[in-house]
């Protein structure tokens, strides 16, 4: 997995609530068997029109948001079904870190697994982030950018914003490192084997 | 001596392998289903590292989201849903995973199917890459949706890291109404939580109004609670529960030792919840979402809300974007909306429980003109139960198509999908923009419901039905 230590990137500022899993990637693209090239059906009913021309008016397509590696959210981001087809076309798209006041929990999980940064701020720091982008994005600047420091826990603007957020130490390691799961949890086989022998189960094949 | 624990806390504490210093803890996973959307790319990863499924016996698959529910003898039309059913099948039989194939009789929804085939038991915790799965916390497990990386973990390790979630108590008290259903239950429960009200929780049902639903009704409950954030909702085993799965093609050989043992897992007197909520099953009304998502619900009996209705900002916007694309006006009465498509089926409400209740309003019916309706069982088992109550009869005499199991149109992967600005009454679980087609408007009801609006060409209060 890509590790994650510290991010400096573009924001893009999606001011909306309860963003569901279906609209950052509908369900036609799920027919795939790969876990790869999902970006470029990132939101798509969004983020194109009918006839298939983007769609101006959508945040995405907008200059504000050219090169956008950190999505802005409003609450619930990531809600509905539980596709990691969703943290794919996101990684795929580039961005490597949400953030908005509250996530659904499995999109949450499935970031961590697919190297993004999932932020929590609380409403009043989120509403100041959709302040400062609006302002950067009708100032000369053009764009608003943070700076993420997942050691430390922190992100800031070059502009005074400056706040703290929390992870869990375990999930903040394995994004850190970039470990592999799954070859972390294999070396508690002993552990498993056990538990399988006191549930009264029988071993399992060996190789 | 440990204090009173729940219902969670039970399966939680023997289901813990370890907890390594500084990690989450690792839960032992009983049951893995699997079915053809979520998890290609996890065998795949298998593959790739040289990884085999550990306890293939414990993983059971079926393709259900993306299977044509027409003619099942003719091949798969679209060429990349046929890769992708075809991929489930060899993934299956290279790993050694049983399958309930297209054209096995027990074939269905992974939802529908795992109960009834006696694969979901109490006290077991169940994974499945789909979100729906806290379906089988209906009969006392541990439940819940994954992502596919955490697929491809349970598959290699048999377990998956966790942080034990907080415990929500949700408890109905007293008798539903007349014409109330469990759907329309879940959707006022939706409705009072909000879509992230239970996020972080397990949603332990309680109450003597969830204790008189059925299992099926119980199943149509716990389904829908991540709708309201949950990931997983549970109820107590009980009589009912046991009864259910009594002869099941999986149950246990020796049931009775394994009831004794069931009946340990319901919560201790004076365990503690991290949050309770009481409702008053006597507040429920059939329920209709008037939205673009579940928690965007209405009574039957009421209008269309305005978005300044609303204290919440965030609602408030939702609101006006809710309205916008399900082209409604706030102030329109809910019987007042008109319908152009109907669909009976999902892991939410397609089993024979369902049917039936659905049959019962349509008997004696014909399907409004110009209203496309169409009936979609939950599994190959519920189909041929139906066909053996003549069910199907009462639907396609009325004018309903009647298909072949799968997720069909809940979310429209397959061709079953509304077209752009259709409007539809749906016993799904999902009234997401495009879930059931790009551009389609869904209003979620229950299955007597939909039958009501089926006939009617409109929504009707089901408590003023005239039944024949």
């Amino acid at each position: 997995m890509q590790a994650f230590t510290s991010h400096d990137g573009v924001v893009a500022a999606l001011d909306r609530a309860n963003v569901d899993t279906d609209q950052i990637i509908p369900k036609q693209f799920l027919k795939r068997i790969e876990r790869t090239g999902f970006g470029q059906f990132l939101f798509y009913d969004w983020r194109f029109l009918a006839d298939g021309s983007p769609n101006a008016d959508f945040e995405l397509n907008q200059p504000a948001a050219a090169g956008a590696t950190i999505l802005l959210a409003r609450r619930n981001f990531g809600c509905g079904s539980s596709r990691e087809h969703a943290p794919w076309a996101l990684a795929d798209y580039g961005f490597r870190a949400v953030i908005a006041p509250t996530f659904a929990d499995i999109f949450y999980s499935n970031c961590f697994s697919n190297g993004i940064l999932p932020i929590r701020l609380n409403e009043e720091d989120v509403a100041e982030l959709f302040h400062r982008a609006a302002a950067a994005t009708a100032s000369e600047a053009g764009q608003y950018r943070l700076q993420i420091d997942l050691a430390g826990c922190s992100l800031q603007d070059t502009d005074g914003f400056a706040r703290s957020f929390e992870v869990e130490p375990f999930r903040q390691r394995c994004l850190l490192e970039g470990l592999d799961n799954i070859a972390l949890s294999l070396r508690h086989t002993d552990a498993i084997d056990r538990w399988e022998a006191a549930h009264g189960m029988p071993p399992v094949a060996a190789d | 001596m440990p204090g009173p624990r729940t219902l969670l806390d039970k399966i939680w504490d023997d289901h813990v392998v370890c907890t390594p210093e500084g990690e989450n803890s690792l839960l032992y996973i009983d049951r893995h289903l699997v079915h053809e959307v979520t998890s290609p790319q996890a065998f795949e990863g298998l593959r790739l590292a040289g990884r085999k499924v550990r306890r293939p016996e414990a993983t059971f698959a079926t393709p259900d989201h993306n299977v044509p529910t027409t003619d099942r003898r003719l091949p798969i039309a679209d060429a990349i849903s046929k890769q992708q059913i075809d991929t489930l099948r060899e993934n299956c039989r290279q790993f050694g995973v049983r399958l309930f194939d297209l054209g096995d009789a027990d074939q269905g929804i992974v939802h529908v199917i795992g109960p009834e085939l006696g694969i979901t038991q109490p006290g077991m915790t169940i994974v499945c890459g789909d979100s729906h799965t806290a379906t089988h916390g209906a009969l006392g497990a541990l439940a819940f949706g994954i992502g596919t990386s955490e697929v491809e973990h349970v598959l290699a390790t048999q377990t998956l890291r966790q942080a034990k979630p907080k415990s929500l108590e949700v408890r109905v008290e007293g008798s539903l109404p007349e014409g109330v259903t469990a759907k329309d239950l879940v959707l006022y429960l939706i409705g009072q939580l909000s879509t992230e009200g239970g996020t972080g929780y397990v949603i332990e049902y309680t109450g003597d109004t969830i204790r008189s639903l059925g299992m099926e009704q119980r199943m149509t409950v716990c389904n829908m609670s991540i709708e309201a954030g949950a990931r997983a909702g549970m109820i107590a085993p009980d009589a009912i529960t046991f009864d259910y799965l009594r002869g099941r093609d999986f149950a246990p050989a020796d049931f009775e030792a394994a009831v004794a043992r069931w009946q340990q897992l319901p919560s201790d007197p004076g365990a503690v919840y991290d949050r309770v909520e009481v409702y008053r099953a006597a507040d429920v009304v059939p329920q209709v979402t008037w939205g673009t998502n579940p928690a965007q619900v209405i009574g039957v009996d009421a209008a269309v809300p305005a978005p300044t209705d609303f204290a919440d900002p965030n609602d408030q916007s939702s609101g006006e974007r809710a309205l916008a694309y399900m082209g409604l006006e706030a102030g329109t009465r809910i019987v007042d909306i008109p319908l152009d498509r109907v669909f009976i089926g999902s892991c939410t409400n397609s089993r024979i429980e369902d049917l039936r209740a659905a049959a019962r309003v349509v008997q004696g019916y014909q399907v409004a003109k110009h209203l496309h309706a169409m009936v979609v069982p939950g599994s190959g088992r519920v189909k041929r139960q139906a066909e053996a109550e003549g069910l199907d009869k009462v639907f396609t005499a009325a004018g309903f198509e009647w298909r072949e199991a799968g997720c069909s149109m809940c979310l429209g992967m397959n061709p079953d999908t509304l077209s752009p600005g259709q409007r539809c009454a749906s016993t799904s679980n999902r009234n997401f923009e495009g879930r059931q087609g790009k551009g389609g408007r869904t209003h979620l009801v229950s299955p007597a419901m939909a039958a009501a609006a089926a006939v009617s060409g409109h929504f009707v209060d089901i408590r003023e039905w005239q039944y024949r």
